[in-house]
């Protein structure tokens, strides 16, 4: 699989997918 | 130490902006760039972008983000919302929610520090050539430098996420 990094959507794209986990895993601990 | 705190927060955010914008122009101008300038055999090549440019961004970015990191690390001592310990530890010290939301903006940026002055910087002197390397360590370097860019392009997402949270609101 190609890393996502090597183009600036796949980066972005990875980007706003740890958002959105990360906000996950906040809303639980928080 | 409310009027500093002010004073202080205002300087994160203006350093801030000026790290992450540099950090926007090298991934989404500056690095295509090169890679045009080097595939156009015709073209004037990238030296001038080496020689004249890049030094000067490189500055400002490495001490932006030094003065960002230093900045938001005193407002965590001086806020009257967060506290520098409850953040870093999302709040299991303390018990608030304001630090557990900045905690995660804060690990985010500090790792993205790590980033500039321990991959960035120290590739970006060898492919310069302000230290000197050969062309397998240059090429090298240019991975490095390229990836540590690249992942602080896709840290800085959810980094800004956090950092606005407490005051303007997560996602859900």
């Amino acid at each position: 699989m190609k890393n996502p990094l090597e183009t600036i959507g796949g980066t972005i794209l990875t980007g706003i997918v740890l958002a959105i986990v990360l906000n996950l895993i906040a809303s639980l601990i928080a | 130490m409310d009027f500093l705190a002010v004073i202080d927060r205002w300087l994160h955010i203006l350093a801030g902006i000026t790290w992450i914008g540099l950090l926007y122009y090298f991934n989404f101008v500056q690095t295509p760039a090169i890679a045009a300038a080097k595939a156009d055999p015709d073209g004037p090549g990238p030296a001038a972008i080496n020689k004249y440019i890049m030094p000067r961004a490189l500055f400002w970015f490495r001490w932006a983000a030094l003065v960002t990191w230093l900045s938001g690390a005193l407002y965590l001592v001086w806020s009257p919302f967060y506290t520098f310990w409850g953040a870093f530890t999302f709040g299991a010290i303390g018990g608030r929610i304001g630090d557990t939301i900045i905690g995660f903006g804060a690990w985010l940026g500090t790792i993205m520090l790590y980033n500039v002055w321990v991959l960035i910087w120290p590739n970006q002197k060898k492919i310069l050539g302000l230290v000197s390397a050969t062309d397998e360590e240059k090429a090298r370097a240019q991975r490095t430098a390229f990836l540590a860019s690249r992942t602080n392009l896709m840290l800085s997402i959810p980094m800004i996420l956090f950092m606005m949270g407490f005051a303007h609101g997560l996602l859900f």
